[in-house]
């Protein structure tokens, strides 16, 4: 039998079944969560099953391979609207979601982050609001995760080691008099471990990873979970309504399966891990009598206070070769600047960390819309090129929105999301300093010529169906739990209050795990 | 017969045309790629000026002087692919006859500086955007292209592990506390 074949199938009315709508980070984790537990799980899955095996060297047949590439629209006044205007996000559509294109960078948030509003204060413009969790309590889960996804520096796992991308970083980092610069915290082996190996160096970790060195549901937690005989994964599933009875409680799931045909599964929980863009998509798409605004909106924050970091990138140009795309794309990380310090003109932080682009991606992105000898000339320096990326806390605003597009509608008929988004004034000033220092970075270690590279459709979605502890400040409880439904969670990136300066992947994740456990309770109580 | 008369049929309705080229001797690591030295892209729906007005804007957009024609070939060929959808082709046959009708003669027959001051002043026009959007993804995203700009691309999958993946002798190696230990497979 193989890895990914059912051991066992429920039926469609069959409703003690927990239904996890995605199998990424968020779904793939908490599906496996609860199946060693013993509770009964049906995964539904929007994309097809694609296996290490089948992952492609090559950007762009990899992306047409497992990236989303179902319409969605950008609009409002960011220049990704300009650039991209099909494609406000770059995540996929595959077993295994965007944990299959992640790179691995697994830090945990800083305390202060959890307490956004507390620290930075109230700011125009800007919906603020702290966790209704601290990072203490969420320590037990990282500890977890952390193991689980063998992050490296963790649990006495060596770093990787540095490729030459790094080396440039870590070469201008100390002439810039930065003290924090390393390798950083992956979730990709650095030794061989529990029947993965070591890193191979390989790059095209955006690819998909060919020797599953880089932790993903894909290849870990879906297997796991349908081992036990409690998970049932269903590929090519994508769910168009989520149902509720007339007491309001969610009762299951319509969705379209591979064939395009309606199925119902019944449910005794349904748990939404779509991504940050699909996820509000489907609540806005389950508007009913009982709940007009979508489910789970009656604060109307369904969608609203979209987060996609405040990023952008910088490319050095040097007189010899670096050779970027050689070995893992975040191979380093520089931390000094994610501290809070409004000193430098800005609120929260950011991490430098680097990039590395194919050939393909750099012509696709360097700058976009670009053509003529000045654009040709850089490209024509590839094999000199090193890149950084900037991540930073973008603040949450509630007019940064996903919402459902009047006018396209998908191939099953259901209208498709549409993101809008403005950058905060903090966001400019932030982007602008990091760009500075990244620009100054490059500068220090001899660069010839330097891009500045504006933000790439966005991969890091976040915060459209917010945890708060008041309901009408948000849509989820610290649990995941909908305030207004009580057997409905959300189980991705959608329920981060704020955005903080580290890549959402680990916290995803911990997030679920803990949510299992809180289901589970909830399940031996009868509750749910 | 029928086979015969139905491709000719074709070649004459829909202006089949053949893009074709021998490769200078100076794109050497795209020679070493090629079984012979002289390539052929067959199209569909643009003839051969067209094809070749296309190829040539392409240069415009994307000049690379040293870039084999072949290379710019397969970003005509993706414009023919394209062009199964009939509203893109009218609009690239239609571009390529707007820059002929605001040319002295055709606008390959222009001079350099000319034909790039023309491409300049149709910018942001739908047959502009098709073209370069279409370029930027294909010349690109080829092994001509790879081998040209020294990119391994595929090449690289089995990993730069042992391949030279640090082997960067520039600048000082970083410290193992920021760096990490090359697995032993030895003591796997």
């Amino acid at each position: 039998m193989g890895q990914y074949d059912n051991r066992k199938t429920f039926a469609a009315d069959d409703d003690s079944v927990v239904v996890i709508v995605g199998s990424g980070a968020g779904g793939g984790t908490l599906a496996n969560a609860l199946a060693q537990k013993g509770i009964d799980v049906v995964l539904l899955e929007a994309g097809g099953l694609h296996t290490a095996a089948d992952f492609i060297a090559d950007e762009w047949p990899s992306f047409n391979q497992i990236a989303w590439t179902d319409v969605r629209t950008a609009s409002g006044p960011w220049q990704l609207a300009t650039d991209f205007p099909k494609l406000p996000a770059w995540i996929c559509k595959t077993v295994g979601g965007s944990s299959v294109h992640w790179a691995g960078a697994s830090l945990r948030f800083q305390e202060h982050e959890f307490k956004a509003k507390s620290t930075y204060g109230d700011i125009d413009g800007a919906n603020m609001l702290d966790w209704p969790i601290t990072l203490d309590e969420l320590a037990p889960w990282y500890d977890r995760a952390e193991k689980m996804l063998h992050v490296t520096r963790t649990n006495g796992l060596p770093g990787l080691p540095g490729n030459n991308n790094f080396n440039v970083m870590y070469a201008g980092a100390q002439k810039l008099g930065y003290s924090e610069c390393s390798t950083g915290h992956m979730a990709i082996n650095s030794v061989t471990k529990d029947g993965r190996p070591h890193c191979m160096q390989r790059g095209f970790c955006f690819q998909g990873c060919r020797f599953q060195a880089k932790w993903s549901t894909l290849y870990t937690e879906i297997p796991a979970a349908l081992a036990t005989g409690h998970a049932e994964l269903r590929v090519r599933s994508h769910v168009a309504h989520i149902e509720h009875d007339e007491k309001g409680r969610a009762s299951g799931v319509i969705y379209f399966d591979g064939e395009g045909k309606k199925q119902r599964q019944k449910a005794r929980a349904v748990a939404v891990a779509g991504n940050s863009i699909e996820s509000p998509r489907l609540l806005l798409n389950s508007a009913s009598s009982l709940f007009p605004d979508g489910l789970a909106n009656g604060s109307g924050q369904v969608g609203r206070n979209y987060m996609r970091h405040t990023t952008g990138s910088v490319f050095g140009e040097f007189p010899d070769p670096v050779e970027m795309y050689r070995g893992t794309v975040m191979a380093g990380i520089i931390q000094d600047e994610a501290r809070h310090d409004p000193r430098r003109g800005f609120a929260a932080g950011y991490e430098f960390e680097t990039i590395s682009l194919g050939l393909a991606f750099t012509a696709a992105f360097l700058k976009p819309g670009a053509w003529g000898a000045d654009f040709t000339s850089a490209i024509d320096q590839y094999r000199h090129m090193a890149g950084m990326w900037i991540v930073g806390e973008d603040l949450p605003q509630e007019d940064n929105r996903v919402t459902l597009n009047g006018d396209i509608k998908d191939a099953f008929g259901l209208p498709v999301a549409d993101v809008w988004y403005a950058d905060h004034v903090n966001d400019t000033a932030m982007r602008n300093h990091a760009f500075e220092q990244g620009s100054k970075l490059y500068d220090a270690v001899g660069a010839k010529r330097i891009h500045r590279t504006p933000p790439y459709p966005s991969t890091h979605n976040m915060g459209t169906c917010r945890m708060s502890e008041k309901p009408e400040d948000g849509v989820c409880n610290k649990h995941g739990q909908t305030h207004e439904v009580a057997n409905l969670f959300i189980s991705d990136g959608s329920q981060f209050t704020t955005s903080a300066a580290e890549n959402p992947t680990l916290t995803i994740v911990s997030l679920a795990l803990r949510q299992a456990d809180y289901i589970a309770d909830q399940i031996n109580r009868r509750v749910i | 017969m029928s086979d015969i008369a139905l491709s000719r049929r074709r070649f004459l309705v829909a202006g089949g045309g053949l893009l074709m080229g021998t490769l200078a001797a100076s794109s050497g690591a795209i020679a070493l790629l090629a079984p012979t030295r002289s390539w052929a892209v067959e199209l569909a729906h643009f003839d051969t000026h067209q094809s070749q007005t296309l190829l040539q804007m392409c240069r415009v957009l994307y000049p690379h002087d040293t870039l084999d024609d072949a290379a710019y070939a397969l970003v005509v060929k993706d414009l023919d692919v394209a062009a199964d959808d009939e509203a893109v082709r009218a609009l690239l046959i239609d571009g390529v006859a707007d820059l002929d009708s605001a040319s002295a003669d055709t606008w390959l027959a222009a001079d350099p500086a000319t034909r790039l001051a023309q491409i300049e002043s149709i910018e942001g026009t739908p047959f502009f955007s098709t073209v370069r959007s279409t370029a930027v993804v294909s010349l690109y995203s080829s092994a001509l292209s790879y081998a040209h700009f020294g990119y391994p691309g595929p090449q690289g999958d089995a990993g730069y592990l042992h391949r030279g993946f640090n082997d960067l002798d520039w600048l000082p190696d970083p410290p193992d506390s920021a760096s990490g230990p090359i697995p032993d497979d030895s003591r796997a």
